[in-house]
């Protein structure tokens, strides 16, 4: 009898393998407070940043580029403006407490073109990636309309739409249309072939595994598309603003150009710059708890 | 790991589902014309149901094109190719796969990847759950159910492989180099539980591997195969080595070694 262990039948028990399985490290409640020390790591700068405007306001320091800083508001004023517009009792002039009519014209109108973009957007973008005739026989000619740039589509729409809503809401579209586009085509291209060999040989019906298998594969590309589309819309919605519209915070930072009221424009930035902020967050949520908080999906 | 306790119990369908495998005058061509690539040629091969049957070969000889062509993810350009009675037209969960890259769905977590079989064949949630469950059990993952694959290393992922294609109660399992992307350590471990489970379940097995010793440690065949492009003539059978070393197989002792030594000649004598 030798001393060597038969590997079909060992003599001794063999100890279980200790997995290496990757768990949280830190706990919940810990990482929700390093989550919230995080931002105060972010306020050195922007106090230096507003220290640095006050003091260039009041000195009239001309910056690089031939910036004058004496025509900007000092920061004070610009929160007080802010202020104002959302609760009123500051200037008592027409934008006072006018912020969530600005806001709910201005959202609407994101909504609206975003949603139209992503209907239109994304099962063109999972066709095109999936079927090479499609793709081909679209590619020329998403690749001559893309890199026309909105501002360029803003005469013709308010030509052919006409002023208000609707032509916001077009320019919007065509913003948002082609990130979502590209970033789907891409996601569903790109989904490993050995995927699809793994559900075709578990018995999956060719109809299926696009549901199945590709779209849960895609979907992180297709989140990315989302996410740089809804940043370009805000970003487009002042240009979309700019005519024959009353409310809307791209309205208000144009006819606050009009009158020279630069620290209603500055308010006006900050409150886009938040609701672009505020809605990418919201839309991330919604997201992650519609695909189930899924590894690979959001 | 203990041998001690089978959690599958043979079941009384077992032999009738196993299926017989008969490759017949099978050849495979890449191309057309002039520059076609004759990937294999007049390969003939009948395995039984339940054998554990291994490919070995130098790399391009065509032993993964043969099982490939056999799990229905490419044509035979001529000749048959049956199993269990009938020809292969496309993939089916009657011939699982096992891939040397897993191919487990990273959005689903364990038990949902071995569940997914039963479910495409619609059984309900509950029922699938539990089918996948008793494979999880059988490949010792119980604890890592809920988890998903990129918490899982290399091993791991691969049980859960196999334990997804178990699911199905497969004819045939075709294996294609599934523990080449392992350290030796969990390699041996991976092959001594597929023996203990082909055994348990009788399912037949062909798998490929470049590793001699490893076929002669797992097969009750050993199909040697040479040619292939580079070497200038198709992909063919060289020799068939019946493994007649019983159960309990000693890596060390001279039978296994005289095996491992007359394949390796076989194999290497096409390298030059």
């Amino acid at each position: 009898m030798t001393d060597v262990i038969s590997r079909k039948t060992p003599n001794q028990p063999v100890p279980p393998a200790t997995p290496r399985v990757r768990t949280a490290v830190v706990s919940a409640p810990l990482a929700a407070l390093k989550k919230t020390a995080a931002v105060f790591y972010g306020l050195p700068v922007l106090v230096l940043l507003g220290g640095f405007w006050s003091l260039g306001v009041r000195f009239g320091w001309t910056l690089p580029l031939g910036v004058q800083m004496q025509f900007l508001p000092p920061p004070g004023e610009v929160a007080r403006r802010m202020w104002d517009v959302t609760f009123g009792g500051i200037h008592d002039d027409a934008y006072s407490g006018s912020l969530w009519r600005h806001l709910a014209a201005s959202t609407l109108r994101v909504l609206n073109g975003f949603l139209l973009a992503a209907a239109l957007a994304i099962p063109l973008g999972v066709l095109m990636g999936r079927f090479g005739p499609v793709r081909r026989a679209l590619e020329t000619t998403v690749n001559l309309v893309r890199p026309i740039p909105v501002t360029a589509w803003a005469p013709l729409a308010l030509l052919i739409i006409g002023y208000g809503d609707r032509s916001t809401i077009f320019l919007i579209f065509i913003a948002a249309f082609f990130p979502i586009l590209l970033n789907t085509v891409m996601g569903v291209a790109q989904v490993p072939p050995r995927l699809l060999e793994a559900a075709a040989m578990l018995g999956t019906p060719q109809p299926k595994t696009l549901y199945k298998i590709i779209i849960p594969s895609a979907m992180q590309s297709i989140t990315s598309g989302l996410r740089i589309a809804l940043g370009l819309s805000w970003v487009v919605l002042v240009v979309g603003e700019t005519v024959g519209i009353s409310t809307g915070l791209g309205a208000m930072i144009t006819q606050a150009r009009d009158m020279s009221r630069t620290d209603l424009i500055i308010a006006g930035m900050v409150f886009i710059g938040l609701a672009g902020f505020i809605t990418d967050r919201l839309m991330g949520w919604i997201l992650k708890v519609a695909t189930g908080s899924r590894p690979g999906l959001s | 790991m203990s041998n001690a306790v089978t959690t599958l119990a043979p079941q009384a369908g077992r032999a009738a589902q196993a299926a017989d495998i008969v490759i017949r005058d099978l050849s495979k061509q890449y191309g057309d014309g002039p520059g076609a690539v004759q990937a294999l040629a007049g390969v003939d091969l009948t395995i039984e149901s339940g054998e554990f049957v291994c490919l070995v070969g130098a790399s391009g000889c065509g032993k993964s094109t043969l099982l490939r062509m056999l799990a229905g993810f490419e044509a035979q350009t001529s000749g048959d190719l049956v199993v269990g009675g009938n020809p292969v037209r496309g993939p089916g969960p009657e011939r699982g796969v096992v891939f040397q890259d897993y191919g487990l769905f990273p959005w689903m977590s364990v038990r949902e990847n071995v569940a997914y079989g039963p479910r495409q064949r619609g059984l309900g949630r509950n029922i699938a759950n539990e089918q996948a469950d008793k494979y999880i059990h059988a490949v010792q993952l119980e604890r890592f159910a809920e988890q998903y694959p990129h918490q899982l290393s290399g091993g791991m992922q691969q049980r859960v492989a196999i334990a997804r294609v178990l699911a199905n109660n497969p004819a045939v399992m075709l294996m294609d180099e599934p523990f080449g992307a392992l350290d030796a350590l969990t390699r041996t471990t991976l092959q001594h539980e597929l023996a203990r489970i082909q055994k348990a379940e009788g399912t037949t097995v062909i798998f490929v591997t470049h590793s001699i010793e490893e076929a002669v440690y797992l097969s009750d065949r050993v199909v040697v195969m040479t040619g292939g492009a580079s070497h200038g003539v198709p992909g063919h059978i060289r020799d068939i080595v019946d493994i007649d070393l019983g159960d309990e197989r000693d890596v060390t002792s001279v039978a296994f070694n005289d095996l491992e030594r007359r394949i390796a000649a076989m194999v290497h004598e096409s390298i030059h």
